[in-house]
């Protein structure tokens, strides 16, 4: 492994390892709940304290997907989103940003449909360091998780509480970058997990792959951050930071606080995660 | 798009559940280990003899199988050609073929120690269905069903929840059959160690596409005897309606290495295949894609964005197709052409009036290219046409658009 050429993705979590913290990983759909606001939210995330970026491509069918990340997906499809205009984005935050890593997760039709070769080329171009397809389990890992490794884009896992020490093994077969560890039985944004819960899956994991491993589902605030983060190489919120945009929208349109309240909780999520260093 | 033709068209899915190109498992990694266990518990189901003996009374006396394969003979006087036959699915117990479905899943349940069932339903006909097994099998039943179809298919919610289920009605993009799967997944999902999902078409991952098709395989393997005893030979010509395509599929599985026996499966045209997002037909409008846990041909946007779709059959208001269908299509075995709205509500009338038999309106879509193709063919050529479920329930909606106030 040590002749593959250092990621973002590797070199960030070096980097926090070496700091003793867990990662803070924030989930923005692209395109809510519009282009331009959607970028300005972009290029602020690492300043107010995220450490990894997953952009998410929006779908008109998030299969996985509770109440708030649907909407931010048809906030940002009614505002004429697109996977063009999607990697877009993540070029014109690579020209002002090298180092944070950029992760697109979303379902595999909008990739398939764009051409997986095409894709996985114009992603890397991008400056596209990861893809977490919520629809690709390893049973179907020659659709895209063998083109993204080939093209040098990570393929990142998500593990669950069904996942078992028969099933672990199956599904980081060809993962890196990271293990997204979703921590409840359930759709994104409802329930949170218990502390206790997350260690010891956490550590079960850990048996199983020398990958660090984020903590995701249901965590809404700067403490349930630090309370995860006591126990995870990284905590992920999403679903928080997709209401946090909802809530200042006016007639469905951005308004002057849209951003602020993005960094905002932002800046709340990452002194929590300074805070549960282990 | 075709491929070689293969030495038969019966032994798909491949261990993966590929039908060619399509099928397969595209579903969340939460749910793979409980997709990975139904696998094996069907195939072990397969393979018990008592499990098939318990189906099979459960049909003859519970269902009321075998269903009659009636001669229509005013109809085909009334159309001038072929003898035209209709599978009476709509006489089975709760009104359509999804309970052959139904019944081969609650066994299935039952063995894999599951406790709570949901389903989805457009038409509510896998809704009935789902809940009339659960009430005779003692489970608790959860149906969700789009917001518009709530609306237009009352009568059904109603007998739902007659049967004990509760019935969730879904808000999200345009309150139909898409939605509801959606829904359904989402609390799959979350309560996956307990629930078993009782998916009322032959769509989503495998090993679903081929179950759903095992147990509907019951309509075509009771006409294939039923013509013969009558008749002496298989038909010309089979047509079946097509959403997710379970009756179709069932009927028409056991005559696909018959080379002699055409197949039609009749999409959703709703407004016309000329209008955008106006009609349900996936194949005749649509390219493949990956939605619900399968490849298939799907209605959808460039970007890969699925489109709503229309019909006026609740049942057939579905952007995607199973699986199997896609491959039959793209081999050429079947032909797969449109009726419109007007096209399937017109054969409801005329069924109605000349036979005495209300056809639901995904039913009536079948009948609607029977009337068409009727005239064309000799007086000793054969039709079969499955009447897969009754119209009792379309009543209201058609009675709207006759301006009728019911």
């Amino acid at each position: 492994m040590s002749s593959l050429p250092v990621t973002r993705i590797d070199a960030r979590v070096a980097k926090l390892k070496a700091e003793g913290r867990a990662a803070l990983v924030t989930f923005v759909t692209a395109g809510d709940p519009d282009t331009d606001t959607s970028l300005a939210i972009l290029k602020a995330l690492p300043g107010a304290g995220a450490d990894i970026i997953e952009f998410g491509m929006p779908f008109s069918d998030p299969m996985a997907e509770g109440p708030p990340i649907q909407a931010a997906d048809i906030r940002a499809l009614a505002a004429g989103q697109t996977m063009v205009k999607t990697l877009e984005q993540v070029r014109a935050f690579r020209a002002g940003d090298n180092e944070t890593p950029i992760v697109l997760m979303g379902y595999y039709n909008p990739i398939y449909i764009y051409g997986v070769e095409r894709f996985v080329s114009d992603a890397k171009a991008a400056g596209v360091d990861g893809l977490i397809v919520v629809d690709l389990p390893p049973e179907e890992d020659e659709e895209l998780c063998l083109p993204a490794i080939r093209a040098g884009i990570s393929f990142i896992r998500l593990a669950t509480p069904t996942s078992d020490d028969k099933r672990l093994p199956v599904l980081l077969r060809n993962s890196s970058g990271f293990v997204y560890y979703v921590s409840v039985l359930g759709v994104t944004g409802v329930k949170s997990a218990a502390a206790g819960d997350v260690a010891t899956a956490v550590s079960r994991i850990k048996a199983h792959t020398p990958l660090p491993v984020m903590v995701g589902f249901g965590v809404k605030t700067g403490e349930q951050a630090a309370a995860i983060a006591a126990h995870a190489d990284g905590v992920v919120v999403g679903s928080a930071l997709v209401n946090a945009v909802r809530d200042t929208l006016v007639d469905g349109k951005a308004t002057a606080s849209t951003v602020k309240a993005v960094t905002n909780l932002v800046a709340d999520l990452a002194a929590g995660v300074r805070r549960g260093r282990k | 798009m075709s491929e070689a033709t293969p030495n038969s068209f019966r032994t798909g899915p491949d261990e993966r559940g590929h039908f060619g190109i399509f099928g397969g498992r595209y579903v969340a990694e939460t749910l793979m280990p409980l997709i990975l266990e139904l696998d094996k518990a069907y195939e072990a189901a397969k393979a018990d003899p008592a499990f098939h003996a318990e189906l099979k009374g459960l049909n003859a006396t519970y269902t009321g199988r075998p269903s009659p394969l009636y001669f229509a003979e005013r109809l085909s006087a009334h159309l001038g050609g072929a003898k035209i036959y209709l599978k009476r699915e709509e006489l089975n117990h709760t009104g359509s073929h999804k309970i052959n479905n139904c019944l081969g899943q609650i066994l299935l349940a039952r063995r894999m120690g599951k406790t709570r069932i949901i389903a989805e339903t457009g038409a509510g006909q896998h809704g009935v269905a789902s809940a009339t097994v659960c009430a005779r099998f003692g489970y608790p039943c959860e149906v969700y069903m789009g917001a518009t179809d709530v609306e237009r298919q009352k009568p059904n919610v109603f007998r739902m929840q007659l049967l004990g289920a509760e019935v969730h009605p879904v808000t999200a993009g345009n309150g139909t059959l898409k939605d509801a799967m959606n829904e359904a997944l989402r609390d799959w999902v979350t309560n996956v160690e307990t629930t078993y999902y009782m998916i009322g078409t032959a769509a989503g991952p495998h090993p679903y596409p081929a179950m759903v098709r095992d147990f509907q395989s019951v309509i075509g393997n009771e006409t294939r005897e039923q013509i013969l005893a009558v008749e002496g030979r298989l038909p010309d010509l089979i047509i079946a309606a097509v959403g997710g395509g379970s009756n179709a599929i069932g009927i028409f599985h056991p005559f696909l290495d018959d080379p002699d026996v055409r197949i039609v499966g009749v999409e959703a045209g709703g407004h016309g295949m000329n209008v955008y997002n106006g009609h349900a037909a996936s194949l005749n409008g649509g390219k493949p894609g990956v939605l619900h846990g399968n490849r298939t041909y799907l209605l959808q946007d460039d970007d890969g964005q699925i489109l709503e779709g229309h019909s006026i059959s609740a049942g057939l208001d579905y952007p995607g197709i199973g699986p199997e269908h896609s491959w039959l299509n793209d081999t050429g075995r079947v032909t797969y052409v449109p009726a419109t709205d007007q096209e399937a509500l017109d054969a409801f009338q005329t069924l109605t009036k000349v036979e005495g038999i209300i056809p639901a309106l995904e039913s009536a879509h079948a009948v609607a290219e029977a009337i068409k193709r009727a005239p064309t063919m000799g007086k000793e050529e054969i039709i079969v046409v499955n009447l897969s479920g009754r119209g009792d329930k379309d009543v209201f909606t058609v009675g709207k658009i006759l301006g009728v106030d019911l």
